[in-house]
């Protein structure tokens, strides 16, 4: 498969303390590769790193085989798109007026919205279960319909890569499983490449290919989900025991802690 | 109704008010003009003098100032993605004044090019306040929003200390200068007083305008604008660059006028919503509606007398911004925290 993002010795660091050192990792096209960590491991750095909001200090990064510093952020917005942990306050536009500013990479100053800018805006909304919200205020929703908000307008850039960071967090049971299914829509119907930094281990597990596991700025693991398991992986990564078990009807692995 | 809908409606109404605005405030006043004394080439009284060399100018840069501040105004909200930045709270205003304030206290007259020295120090004092707000946000790229309005409100303070130390150790006179220009009025505007404000105006407004995708972006937060590809440094640079030459070319001319800047987008956008691309017109437009209003009632309610603009622009603006605050209209909101 080829190669979507190239990750090459990044290293980020704020006054003089490392939160990535010498990270490298590949990204495939079409894959779903989950990040996890303990806090302050350095996920959401790195995912800025590879969005281009945070600038490396040394390393490289690689989008489609192109260096991070030879696009636009324009350009590099209609490949790839970032959703990020929650945004700040905000002005009270409708759903739908937030949804079409994803299409800012495609527009210029003076052009008017064209009929594809609108399919693309309908369609990330359809799949995104969003559509009828469209003439609400987007401070009026709750926290999972704003969350799949956040989802269609990434969605609605248009681009073949998706950065999200922690899509689920402080979301209830039902609201995480209809983003995670929104999500495997996006990477299996619509063939977007997804890296997403998460918590639910669980659900990294049985959803991505692959999951990253980073600590004090550094992989620690990178590998199939199945191997997360073996040995005492975990437990490296997040300083306590777990335990598994497989899940009677599916036959999933089920963590909890000793 | 649509939001679009709402727009055309409600833009249509601002350019109704302006024309009617624009028509009618030079008729009121002290001196009696009528429309037959104008159209008669053999009147020659006084009262043509009085329309086409006082009241035509002063109308006009009275507008073209409610524009400029509203317009700067919008531009800070959502620069700073705050409903209290205004270039009036973040102490671009209190720079002017100082420069001002300099320009009386050392009692020095000049002029260059047609531009008062007074003027030009309370340019050149708007556009220190900005270079000190602008060095900041360039210097540490880890300032958050709320450190840079707490610079802003730091700067303001520093500014206007300066200006009431100034005031101390002047002269009654000069004090009573300092006060007056403090105030904000179009007392003295001529032709000249608008062709010195209106290409500032004009540029900023201008790129204001070109620039309402972005606006409507930044207003969202750095990270999500970054990742829908605007270039948040140069925009950023841009809209401080454009917010500057607007209120140092009007508050130049006009003294700090306060409350048009901050009001007049939160009205517009509580009407018609935040999209920049209908709120930035819109708001242009009620902005220069409003303070020609507000200076037309100034000049004539106490005729001869003046009352100084920014008392009027306060005292009908504040119980008016605070009935909406409260009636139901405004339950939307003007801004959320997530």
């Amino acid at each position: 498969m080829e190669t979507a993002i190239d990750v090459k010795n990044i290293a980020y660091d704020i006054n003089g303390k490392n939160i990535l050192r010498n990270v490298s990792l590949t990204v495939r096209k079409g894959e779903y590769v989950s990040i996890v960590g303990p806090n302050g491991a350095g996920k959401t750095t790195l995912l800025k790193v590879m969005a281009k909001i945070l600038p490396k200090n040394s390393g490289n990064v690689f989008v489609n085989a192109l260096p991070l510093g030879s696009y636009s952020q324009k350009k590099l917005a209609k490949i790839l798109s970032y959703v990020p942990q929650g945004a700040g306050a905000m002005f009270p536009f409708t759903v739908l007026e937030f949804v079409m500013m994803g299409r800012y990479p495609h527009l210029s100053s003076f052009t008017r919205i064209s009929s594809e800018d609108k399919m693309a805006v309908e369609s990330a909304m359809a799949i995104t279960e969003t559509t009828q919200f469209s003439e609400n205020l987007i401070n009026t929703l709750s926290g999972g319909e704003r969350q799949k908000v956040f989802i269609a307008a990434a969605l609605a850039q248009g681009s073949s890569m998706m950065l999200l960071d922690e899509p689920t967090t402080f979301l209830d049971p039902k609201r995480q499983s209809e983003i995670n299914a929104i999500l495997k829509s996006i990477n299996r119907q619509s063939n977007v490449t997804i890296v997403s930094v998460t918590h639910d281990i669980n659900h990294a597990i049985v959803s991505s290919e692959r999951i990253i596991a980073l600590k004090n700025g550094e992989v620690v693991f990178n590998g199939a989900s199945a191997e997360l398991l073996e040995d005492n992986n975990l437990e490296l990564i997040f300083d306590i025991p777990f335990h598994y078990a497989l899940s009677a009807d599916r036959n999933q692995p089920v963590l909890f802690l000793k | 109704m649509t939001k679009t809908a709402k727009f055309i409606l409600f833009f249509s109404v601002l350019v109704l008010l302006t024309l009617g605005t624009l028509l009618v405030a030079p008729f009121i006043g002290m001196t009696k003009v009528t429309v037959a004394m104008l159209v008669d080439p053999s009147y020659e009284g006084i009262e043509k003098d009085i329309f086409w060399r006082i009241r035509i100018p002063r109308t006009l840069v009275s507008f073209v100032a409610g524009c400029g501040l509203a317009l700067s105004g919008m531009a800070f909200q959502a620069m700073f993605r705050n409903p209290l930045a205004t270039p009036f709270t973040l102490g671009v205003s209190a720079g002017a004044s100082l420069g001002a304030a300099m320009y009386v206290r050392l009692g020095i007259i000049f002029s260059v090019a047609g531009a008062s020295g007074i003027s030009i120090f309370a340019f050149m004092g708007a556009l220190l306040s900005v270079a000190l707000l602008y060095g900041l946000t360039t210097v540490s790229r880890n300032f958050s929003t709320a450190t840079m309005l707490l610079a802003g409100v730091a700067i303001s303070f520093f500014f206007s200390s300066v200006i009431l130390f100034t005031q101390y150790i002047s002269d009654h006179t000069q004090s009573y200068r300092i006060v007056r220009w403090l105030m904000g009025g179009f007392e003295v505007s001529g032709f000249d007083s608008l062709f010195n404000m209106l290409p500032f105006v004009v540029t900023g407004g201008a790129i204001l305008l070109y620039m309402t995708k972005e606006l409507n972006l930044i207003t969202t937060g750095d990270e999500i604008a970054i990742s829908r590809g605007v270039d948040i440094k140069k925009v950023k640079n841009v809209i401080f660059f454009a917010t500057s030459m607007m209120v140092g070319g009007v508050v130049a001319i006009s003294g700090p006028i306060g409350f048009v800047g901050m009001m007049s987008p939160h009205i517009c956008r509580l009407i018609i919503g935040p999209n920049h691309q209908h709120l930035t017109p819109a708001t242009l437009l009620f902005g220069g509606v409003f303070l020609t209003v507000c200076d037309t009632i100034a000049r004539s309610v106490i005729a001869p007398a003046e009352i100084p603009v920014g008392v009027v622009t306060a005292l009908i603006g504040g119980p008016f911004f605070v009935w909406l605050l409260l009636s139901g209209v405004l339950n939307k909101g003007i801004f959320y925290d997530s």
